[in-house]
């Protein structure tokens, strides 16, 4: 056997082509089917209309590890994913998986929507590859952990979307793999269920390996040991998880529309006066703002969010939740606003800046990303709060302890 | 510690490879791979069509009404026009009433076969591109509905032989045998054009008109004639021989095509095995182009 005892999956320069068009695809499937038949090698080479959907990705990945697979809409992700499960052909290159493949391509594949609950857990537990003596055994557990309760007994067309989702996860994992290819199936379900999901996962983590497609960067921070960053089906990183996501989110923003976007209230004049443009690690942010009003405000605040890479907040300051507010006289007024101190990872951030009338919740003024600024923080993470971990060991033996078995020992 | 699994998918659950390679390179790895999948396959086979059974009975008023209904439709016109005298299909060994029925049922039979592979693939559309299941079992399963609506229909046939009070001929066992062959046959030539059916909608929209017309051209509700046009495109029809044979079983025991029928027999089951060899090696390329 050629696959050492614990790599479960190893990818070797696979790639995958796929076609623009449709009629043409089809096209191209039934001379692919015909090549097979003769026995002939599919070309490397593109054809009219045809891309490259995977290309030329190799990986390995072994029992306990979790592959993060993250790119954006179209970058290839599900077609890796179908290949490893061995429901498409690779164009070119080798798969090789050892043990038994569980799939979570789509939750629920095998419902019958008129079915019952109790049914459906059957047909999709063979589908799966689950004999009937296994499904027995299992089958409390199963509608235990989906939840579904007295809904088992009645037509799946019934179920919320929730319960539909709980059902298929609580099935799919019941197989005990040693390879699970999930593909976004933990995006569904409420946040109690996504956490019982994590759980179960990390329950046969370590018997298993797995490849989980997410677009949820805190997702795959969690989960994850590593990950891959697939852009336009080639590999732009293979490795760490706080690296991958950041690539990744460097990739999204590259992508992602950043106009700013400016609003003042009638009777109301307002513009940055000046500005930060870069901040160092646990420094402040510091603005400046002048706004001119015809009337008087008594109770002002003001609110200052940053926006990260990924698009997501990294922080949002108001005062109004921190207590304190300000006001605003009639003519021009000059707000000094001071954020911090700021532990950020390192990246660009856009800043938004919202002026507010207490007592209407009007907005006098609203610039969403109007500037950005550059943190010099730390690197690594998914998330952008990075504040600094102090960590002491202290040792109550007196003698020391061989250091093969220090990770394994635990302290009496 | 690869625990020992017993799924279907056991039998090759240690190392799994994929490549480009046409399976056709590996014939022997590919053989058995086909013939452990069928054996894998019987007890999914059997709950997709418990499930489909289940199905389609609880969402339907008129139930069983639809097994009975095709052959009905197809065989009593016939029966109308002959007794009308607008068609005349001469003698018949019984009474042609009888004759018609008992063919329209084994030709129904025959159509069910024909359509079933295509319609199983194309109703798993979203299990074939989603979950690697074995392959066989969703035919298998389309094949056991042929036969359960066929075996329901033999209630059709009971009544018939009992309306005209005949009695089934000595050789009524052999029907049975005849039936398979017939779906057998209808089986093979649905499943060589399943591949370009599920990437052509052309197939689904050809298969209605071209039963239809197979049927008119095959001595179905009419004995196979002695001269003339009829007689050589009977001759010329590889289905002459099933139908008629496995009709005469049933009802005169005087049948006469042994040899033809075991002839077109033994293509079908060549015929069977390549189709599915093609269906196997089509399916990863039609699930490409299925998309999600």
């Amino acid at each position: 056997m050629r696959m050492s005892s614990d790599v479960l999956v190893r990818v070797e320069r696979v790639s995958k082509k796929f076609c623009r068009t449709l009629k043409r695809s089809l096209w191209y499937g039934l001379k692919d089917t015909a090549a097979d038949i003769f026995g002939r090698r599919p070309s490397d080479q593109l054809r009219t209309e045809e891309f490259w959907a995977v290309d030329n990705v190799s990986l390995e990945l072994a029992r306990g590890e979790c592959l993060g697979l993250i790119g954006r809409n179209g970058a290839g992700k599900t077609t890796l994913l179908k290949m490893l499960n061995g429901l498409i052909k690779p164009d070119t290159g080798r798969i090789e998986l050892a043990g038994r493949v569980g799939a979570l391509i789509s939750l629920g594949a095998g419902f019958n929507p008129i079915l019952t609950g109790r049914e459906n857990i059957y047909v999709n537990g063979s589908v799966l590859g689950l004999t009937k003596k296994e499904i027995d055994s299992k089958f409390s557990e199963i509608v235990e952990f989906a939840e579904v309760g007295d809904f088992i007994d009645m037509p799946v067309q019934s179920y919320s979307a929730g319960m539909h989702v709980r059902l298929g996860f609580a099935v799919a994992t019941a197989i005990k793999p040693d390879v699970l290819l999930l593909d976004e199936v933990l995006a569904v379900g409420d946040v109690a269920f996504r956490a019982k999901c994590y759980e179960r996962l990390a329950h046969i983590r370590d018997s298993a390996a797995f490849v989980l497609v997410s677009h949820d960067t805190d997702q795959i921070a969690r989960v994850c040991s590593k990950v891959l960053v697939l852009e336009r089906g080639t590999a732009l990183y293979l490795g760490d998880v706080g690296e991958g996501i950041r690539a990744y989110q460097e990739l999204a923003r590259q992508h992602m529309s950043m106009a700013p976007h400016e609003h003042t209230a009638a009777g109301t004049v307002a513009s940055i006066a000046s500005c930060d443009d870069t901040i160092v690690d646990g420094g402040t942010l510091n603005v400046s703002l002048s706004v001119t009003t015809n009337e008087g405000v008594e109770v002002a605040d003001v609110r200052v969010v940053l926006w990260g890479d990924d698009g997501l907040a990294a922080l949002d300051a108001y005062t109004r939740t921190q207590g304190s507010s300000f006001d605003l006289q009639p003519g021009c007024n000059v707000l000094t606003l001071v954020v911090g101190p700021l532990r950020l990872k390192r990246g660009s951030y856009a800043i938004s800046i919202a002026v507010l009338d207490r007592t209407n919740n009007r907005h006098l003024y609203w610039g969403d990303r109007i500037r950005t600024v550059d943190v010099d923080g730390a690197t690594a993470g998914a998330v952008s709060y990075t504040p600094p971990l102090v960590c002491t060991s202290i040792s109550s033996g007196n003698d020391p302890v061989p250091p093969s078995t220090l990770a394994s020992s635990a302290c009496e | 510690m690869i625990e020992p699994s017993t799924g279907p998918r056991s039998v090759r659950s240690l190392v799994t490879v994929y490549t480009p390679e046409s399976p056709l390179r590996q014939p022997r790895k590919f053989a058995r791979e086909l013939i452990s999948d069928l054996w894998g396959s019987r007890e999914l086979a059997w709950r997709l069509f418990v499930r489909d059974l289940r199905a389609q009975y609880r969402a339907s008023l008129l139930g069983y009404v639809w097994v009975f209904l095709p052959p009905l439709v197809a065989g009593l016109p016939f029966v109308y026009l002959n007794s009308a005298g607008v068609i005349s299909v001469g003698d018949t060994p019984i009474p042609y009433a009888a004759y018609a029925m008992v063919g329209a049922i084994i030709w129904q039979t025959f159509v069910d076969a024909l359509n079933s592979p295509l319609r199983s693939v194309n109703a798993a559309r979203a299990m074939l591109t989603r979950i690697n299941f074995p392959r066989e079992a969703i035919l298998l399963s389309g094949l056991m509905q042929v036969g359960f609506t066929f075996v329901v229909r033999l209630a059709l046939v009971i009544g018939v032989f009992a309306a005209f009070a005949l009695k089934p001929a000595a050789t009524s066992p052999l029907f049975v045998v005849g039936m398979i062959s017939i779906a057998l046959t209808g089986f093979m030539i649905g499943l060589v054009l399943t591949p370009l059916g599920v990437l052509y909608g052309d197939v689904q929209h050809s298969l209605p008109i071209a039963s239809t017309f197979l049927m008119l051209i095959t001595p179905v509700l009419y004995p196979v004639p002695s001269s003339g046009l009829g007689a050589m495109v009977a001759s010329l029809n590889p289905l002459t021989p099933l139908i008629t044979t496995t009709r005469d079983w049933l009802t005169t025991g005087a049948a006469v095509q042994h040899i033809a029928f075991l002839v077109v027999s033994g293509v079908t089951v060549t015929l069977l095995i390549l189709a599915w060899v093609l269906y196997r090696l089509a399916l990863p390329h039609l699930v490409a182009r299925l998309g999600n």
